[in-house]
């Protein structure tokens, strides 16, 4: 039996960075994942493990702690909230561009601008598609539970150090802010100089050795036929992702007629609404996106046989939907629902959703 | 003899008074003619081959005329987005205490972009060198105001002079800098004398003396030139920021603790 406690979403990103060996957090407080810094304060990883814990003076520095951190070879990570990742938008581009493995959390709330402290899922764009500048990637994972904040930090390492690129945890005020039983990660000790030599010595720059050539960690090249081989790399590098990240979860699909798509919390309100469509007959499975990139675009195709509508449900306007809408590409009618700007969906009006797109009723 | 002949035998073992640091890499610099960067990186070059610290310095260089330092070092380096170096060498030093860290950075960097980024590593006081070069004007991006241009002073976006009532007031971050705590020493050098050099050194030493002695941040900003943006030659430049530049900014150190 592992070490299992009843604990919030924040808190456990905290404990599992603790856990699984990260090496430092930099963070500036915003509602509604300060937990996680506080946490980390209550916790005093500094004792324990050596993990150095700093309150930036703003989002930006504090990516940017990120981005020195990391260039150090060093398991680094910060967390914040949306109008805190639009600051934060800078550093995530400088740190793909200049490959450097990271942890990025954003506990989603609702927007635009300073919004609501409330959950959202407005920031899937952001997230997915961009939110900086230039043609990069995130690798992106949307936890569903506590259980999955928990598991999904050390795995976002795992991907950040594969790919050399920074990952996000795309989460939202109502995994954070919740509480769940959680099976807690075991201990890893952090790396030591050596190993961190043996495993990024080739960048990460902890000072020039002699006899070997200096380390530079940047994502500047003036020479515009190297930084198109440049981007070349990066794209295939992407598409590598494609072919092996691609993590989804599939809910009584089985025998469904009606296809929801849905990612976090969202998803766990699909879950309620799957039991009262079936309650009343109507057969619809989920399928639920664990990485929102890569995107599981093929399982959604490998269902375009089997179901006779989709509907994509987010806490947002409207983002996610595209991409559903780019994998069916026109085969079967994709409608979204959702409800935004911090108000949360019941599972009652999901169904009343399917029912009014694609059951005439 | 032939005048070739002659250099050669000039150049032996015996006459050897002087030597290219190896830290300092063969590298052409990029800098214009008279620009003071390549001075400055000479001198920090020197001091780290000095203090026997090349293996555990990392730099962290900027945005503008440096962030091509790193083609001039032997070191290990890092290139921060525009103004954030402070943020990056916080993290290098809090995650790898025994090392040297330095940032490099020129006015608009430091001074305008990255104003929250060095106030907030001055005030906390990490363990790290930052080498601030003001030649009151950017000169990468083509010669447009910094923070620190003098009054009056001509520049692409100060075509008629800076207005200091629409624009503010050059700003005097040494000074700035000296009122926080968390600072240990801060000094402002010049780099167009061979005095002036020497006193550089010496100063670039003590500060990477105070990282060895775990003493927090030391500040060393360098009045400097830049011929191109200021359209001039380098023996103007030189004597108008005698002229100009020195007595709003003046040479000489503001905390040593």
């Amino acid at each position: 039996m592992g070490d299992i406690r009843l604990m919030k979403g924040n808190e456990v990103i905290a404990e599992a960075a603790i856990r699984c060996g990260c090496d430092g957090y930099f963070g500036y407080p915003i509602t509604p994942q300060s937990e996680i810094m506080e946490t980390l304060m209550i916790r005093r990883p500094e004792l324990e493990t050596g993990m150095v814990v700093v309150q930036a003076e703003s989002e930006v520095a504090a990516i940017n702690m990120v981005y020195g951190g990391a260039s150090c070879g060093k398991k680094v990570m910060t967390s914040s909230s949306s109008p805190g990742i639009s600051l934060k938008a800078e550093g995530l581009t400088y740190l793909a561009g200049a490959e450097l493995p990271a942890l990025i959390v954003n506990i989603v709330r609702g927007g635009p601008g300073l919004g609501t402290i409330q959950p959202a899922q407005s920031d899937y764009f952001q997230a997915v598609k961009g939110g900086g500048h230039g043609d990069y990637k995130l690798i992106v994972l949307a936890p569903a539970s506590v259980q999955e904040m928990n598991d999904f930090v050390d795995l976002s390492f795992e991907l950040a150090y594969k790919y050399l690129n920074p990952a996000m945890i795309l989460s939202d005020g109502v995994i954070g802010q919740m509480m769940e039983k959680v099976e807690l990660s075991e201990f890893k000790p952090r790396w030591t100089a050596e190993e961190i030599e043996k495993i990024s010595g080739s960048w990460a720059t902890t000072g020039k050795k002699k006899g070997v050539t200096r380390r530079i960690s940047t994502s500047l090249d003036l020479d515009s036929a190297k930084q198109e081989i440049f981007n070349h790399k990066l794209q295939a590098k992407y598409r590598a992702m494609e072919e092996n990240e691609v993590r989804f979860e599939k809910i009584d699909c089985d025998d469904a007629d009606y296809l929801f798509v849905a990612y976090g919390s969202s998803a766990r309100i699909c879950q309620k609404a799957i039991e009262i469509a079936r309650a009343k007959g109507i057969k619809v499975g989920l399928l639920r996106p664990i990485t929102l990139f890569p995107y599981p675009t093929k399982a959604i195709q490998a269902m375009l046989g089997q179901v006779k509508g989709i509907l994509s449900v987010e806490m947002s306007a409207g983002q996610m939907v595209e991409d559903v809408r780019l994998a069916v590409s026109g085969k079967v009618p994709v409608e979204h629902y959702g409800r935004y700007g911090g108000i949360i969906p019941t599972p009652d009006e999901v169904v009343e959703a399917l029912e009014q797109n694609f059951l005439g009723e | 003899m032939t005048a070739t002949t002659e250099l050669k035998n000039i150049i032996s073992e015996e006459n050897l008074i002087y030597s290219k640091t190896p830290v300092l890499l063969d590298n052409e610099m990029h800098y214009c003619p008279g620009c003071t960067h390549g001075v400055i990186h000479k001198v920090i070059a020197e001091v780290i081959e000095d203090m026997g610290i090349q293996e555990e310095t990392i730099g962290v260089s900027p945005v503008g005329c440096s962030v091509l330092a790193y083609n001039y070092l032997d070191i290990d380096w890092q290139q921060a987005a525009h103004g954030r170096a402070p943020a990056l060498a916080t993290a290098t030093i809090r995650l790898m205490p025994e090392k040297y860290v330095f940032t490099y950075q020129g006015d608009g960097d430091l001074a305008s972009i990255g104003c929250a980024e060095i106030m907030h590593a001055c005030n906390r006081g990490e363990n790290i060198v930052v080498f601030f070069v003001n030649n009151g004007i950017y000169g990468m991006t083509g010669g447009q105001m910094a923070p620190t241009t003098l009054e009056g002073q001509v520049t692409a976006t100060t075509p008629y002079g800076r207005d200091c009532k629409t624009t503010g007031f050059p700003m005097k971050i040494s000074e700035m800098v000296s009122l926080l705590p968390g600072t240990r020493f801060v000094t402002r050098q010049s780099a167009e004398t061979p005095g002036a050099v020497r006193k550089l050194k010496k100063a670039v030493k003590k500060a990477f003396a105070n990282t060895r002695e775990d003493k927090g941040i030391s500040f060393i900003e360098i009045v400097s030139t830049c011929s191109s943006g200021w359209k001039q030659t380098p023996v103007q430049s030189n004597e108008w920021m005698k002229e100009h530049m020195f007595p709003y900014y003046p040479l000489g150190t503001l905390k040593d603790e």
